[in-house]
């Protein structure tokens, strides 16, 4: 046979073959064409600990365990645990399960995993309560902690066991293969072997992230029929919207408030929305504003500020007006602390404290970093204004704010504080402890609220293994910030995200935001 | 020629260096990197370790002077976002962009020059009065403005019933208002590779379609420009000694038209367009934008937004690169078309 005969003949089979395989294949496929804002900064799940990458975490590994919607623990790659005494918890592994490179999944992967977490910068701070991890057999693995720590299947949500085979040894630089790199190249940041759902096929960074379906995933009970992802950033709002109107992708996240109502309306498109985990609060300087040293003129603020008008008005009803910290399900939450909007009372609390006729203040505020966030700056500052508070409002870019935060520069500053641990007493730690830079205890308390007997309330509370006795220490905390006005809470920002019809979002989407993509369902049109 | 040529390569390299000083002068006004690199709970002395690491604690001079080193070999230094070498990252960026602007210049050429000559042939006719009036409107529309309102008619559709249904004119005139949607409305599709970072859009029918609504709101902003400055000058010209002659001799006004005042019509023209090719490419900013076109300036405002500092030293020396290189060769061309004007400026 010549060499064109080879080729022709090789042709005709490619496109006999190709016909006869293309139907089937077509027919049995689906895909889901998603757009989130942003996409993923890395395929390295340690690099960063930002919900873009958790979200990501999801797709191609499994945690050990995961949330439910009602905040309960779901057994994924670990099937049962039990606290042996104080400081230790043995986990059972699940049998039977491999990574996407084909090697099998052992207690010796957690094992690589945790300690790889305590090297990440992002991670380690987190972890540090874990002194130390075992295998015991090939699917036992032992948590040593350092104190008594009852968080432990809190941050077992965290550990995504990552392939320890495929990440060691070195690269094609020389480099060692399970480095973690902020600002370069490294191979586990282009390269992902996880036990998860999906499969990463094709990533252009910017751009589009394809996923495949893994064909050996273990969970053979997830009701899951997807077989490819396609994630497309769209960062611009309303183009977002409106690829999904157009139908350009079936699934889209977040939706913007001004939208929400055209999403809504649509015949195109169902709507999801859930209260969520993020509180948004406003800080009172007492370093920089004497009077803000006065609980009094605290407490006036919080009077004077109108969280419910600001939810419905400003946000669209797409917030749920807070008083505390917690949301609805965390361990801290009490059900009786509700805002207090009171401008009678504000300008009473004010003449108490010897400043009827007000003072002046700064405020400063991001305009792209929460939604609304500028207009609910200008909204509390209107609302100081009745108080006879005089407010100079700054707003800036994410990108400079965070700087201005850091430097503490005006009196009153805004934050946004999900809680990582999905715990009342992260809250605490990070926004209104007494701030230490040698600890990083309130490293963003820009009030500069410090109530030392809150500090040990809360360093006990996290030594508490019973549960329900912890609660109640995490509820007298909220009560007590309550009762003193360390802070101005407004609201958690609501989640929303939106599909087509057939697209079944509802089942997989939670308060984390961490939509369970292996376990989502599309029903043939 | 070749002096002068070296004499632009020369203005070139100055332009560079003066956006590479401004922009790391402006950097610490652009946000902390750190904070767009690590989690919100990372503490501070990690933040602190990293930021050692990447040299941001160094003076500005020793900063610039780093750079400067590094740059003269050709080296631009990493992106802090992608992890890659940033002139990696705007290769990759650049061919979307090119393909944006290619196709809107394509509009432009083909649309304004017919539009611009029949509009100053025939100034009273009605045709012409509605051209101008519409290119006003043209000017004077915002290029996102135009971008949303295509999105809304093109890709999601407008279904609107003023008129009662029930009746035939009625049904008739909704139909006539009611859009059916339908054109990609983001993103670039499946573009086919041809070769290195160059992924092009022309190659296949559908890549096209995502260039059709992109394109047009890009050209918008030009367009009606071009449209006025063509009939301007083909007015100019037509009132000039030799044309009368022409028509006096007696030639087809076809020819006239079309062969002897074009040709003058069109000298401005090419200095002006050359220029606004460059413009364009800074314009495709806010058009990248509102399609999430992956070119440059989709990936510009991302940098911006996540302060990553190399990459907008490095895509604003080479915007100014592409300015002194589209003039250059603006200089060039019109030195060919009008053999008047010498380049290196000694008298003819």
């Amino acid at each position: 046979m010549t060499f064109k005969k080879t080729l022709l003949a090789g042709m005709i089979g490619a496109t006999m073959t190709g016909a006869a395989l293309l139907p089937a294949v077509a027919g049995a496929e689906t895909t889901l064409r998603m757009a989130y804002d942003a996409d993923p900064v890395s395929l390295d799940i340690h690099e960063q600990l930002s919900g873009g990458i958790l979200q990501l975490s999801h797709m191609t590994h499994d945690p050990l365990v995961r949330w439910t919607d009602g905040l309960d623990f779901e057994p994924r790659l670990a099937t049962a645990w039990e606290q042996v005494d104080d400081t230790t918890m043995r986990m059972t592994l699940r049998e039977g399960v491999n990574f996407h490179s084909g090697n099998a999944f052992t207690a010796e992967d957690v094992v690589w995993t945790v300690n790889r977490l305590k090297m990440s910068p992002d991670f380690r701070a987190i972890f540090t309560p874990i002194a130390s991890v075992t295998a015991l057999d090939d699917h036992t693995v032992e948590f040593k902690t350092t104190k008594p720590y009852p968080l432990l299947l809190n941050l077992a949500t965290y550990v995504f066991p990552m392939d320890s085979q495929f990440y060691t040894g070195t690269d094609a630089d020389g480099d060692p293969k399970d480095e973690i790199v902020k600002n370069g190249n490294s191979f586990a940041s282009r390269h992902v072997s996880g036990t998860g759902p999906y499969t990463v096929t094709e990533r252009q960074q910017g751009v589009r992230v394809e996923f495949a379906r893994n064909t050996d995933y273990w969970d053979s009970d997830s009701p899951g029929n997807v077989d490819n992802i396609v994630l497309t950033p769209i960062s611009e709002n309303a183009t977002r919207v409106a690829a999904l109107l157009s139908g350009d992708v079936d699934f889209i996240a977040p939706v913007p408030p001004n939208d929400l109502e055209r999403v809504r309306e649509s015949d195109t498109a169902e709507l999801v929305t859930m209260s969520g985990t993020r509180i948004i609060l406003l800080h009172m300087n007492q370093e920089r504003v004497e009077a803000f040293q006065d609980p009094r003129v605290r407490r006036a603020f919080a009077y004077a500020i109108n969280q419910e008008g600001i939810a419905d008005r400003l946000m669209k009803g797409f917030a749920t007006p807070a008083a505390q910290f917690s949301p609805a399900g965390y361990a801290g939450h009490v059900d009786s602390l509700e805002p207090r909007y009171d401008l009678e009372k504000a300008k009473a609390l004010m003449a108490e404290a010897g400043y009827a006729d007000g003072f002046e203040i700064t405020m400063m505020a991001p305009n792209n970093r929460y939604v609304n966030d500028a207009k609910i700056a200008q909204a509390v500052a209107a609302m100081l204004a009745r108080i006879n508070v005089t407010v100079d409002l700054k707003t800036l870019p994410k990108a400079q704010y965070w700087g201005e935060y850091d430097d503490r520069a005006a009196d009153m500053m805004m934050i946004g504080w999900h809680a990582d641990t999905e715990d009342s007493a992260n809250f605490h730690e990070y926004l209104t402890a007494c701030p230490d830079p040698g600890t990083g205890a309130g490293q963003y308390n820009a009030g500069n609220y410090c109530n030392p007997e809150l500090d040990m309330l809360v360093a006990e509370a996290n030594l508490e293994v019973d549960l329900a006795k912890r609660a109640e220490m995490l509820k007298r905390l909220e009560q007590t910030l309550f009762d003193e006005a360390a802070f101005v809470p407004l609201h958690w920002q609501d989640l929303a995200w939106a599909a087509a019809p057939n697209v079944a979002i509802e089942p997989v989407l939670n308060v984390m935001n961490f939509p369970y993509l292996g376990d989502l369902v599309i029903d043939a049109e | 020629m070749i002096a002068f040529l070296v004499k632009r390569l020369f203005h070139a390299l100055l332009v560079m260096f003066v956006i590479s000083v401004i922009a790391f002068a402006i950097q610490d006004n652009l946000g902390d990197p750190i904070q767009q690199m690590v989690g919100q709970s990372v503490p501070e002395s990690e933040r602190e370790a990293l930021r050692e690491e990447l040299g941001l604690n160094d003076p500005f001079l020793v900063q610039y002077l780093r750079f400067a080193a590094n740059a003269a070999q050709l080296d631009f230094g990493y992106s802090y976002v992608f992890n890659q070498p940033t002139t990696e990252v705007i290769a990759r960026h650049l061919p979307a962009t090119l393909e944006l602007v290619a196709a809107a210049t394509f509009l432009i050429v083909v649309l304004s020059v017919p539009i611009g000559v029949y509009s100053a042939i025939k100034p009273r006719a009605w045709l012409s009065r509605c051209f101008m009036g519409v290119s006003i409107v043209g000017i004077s529309i915002p290029v996102f403005l135009t971008a949303i309102v295509l999105i809304q008619l093109f890709a999601i559709g407008v279904s609107w019933a003023p008129f009662p249904a029930d009746t035939a004119w009625g049904a008739w005139l909704n139909d006539l208002i009611t859009t059916e949607g339908g054109m990609p409305a983001y993103g670039r599709g499946n573009p086919v590779h041809v070769f290195g970072t160059w992924y092009t859009n022309f190659a296949s029918l559908d890549g096209l379609l995502y260039l059709v609504l992109p394109a047009i709101s890009l050209a918008s902003i030009m367009l009606p420009l071009f449209i006025r400055l063509i009939r301007a000058e083909m007015l100019e010209v037509l009132q000039s000694e030799y044309v009368k002659f022409a028509r006096a001799k007696g030639l087809r006004l076809r020819r006239i038209y079309f062969l002897h005042a074009l040709k003058n019509t069109m000298l401005p023209v090419i200095t002006v367009g050359g220029v606004q090719i460059g413009t364009l490419v800074a314009y495709t900013i806010l058009t990248e934008t509102v399609f999430q076109w992956p070119g440059m300036g989709l990936m510009f405002l991302d940098a911006i937004e996540r302060s990553d500092i190399p990459l907008i030293v490095t895509y604003l020396m080479i915007v100014g690169l592409i300015f002194v290189i589209t003039n250059t060769l603006v200089d060039l061309i019109y030195g060919l078309v009008n053999p008047t004007v010498k380049l290196t400026g000694k008298p003819a």
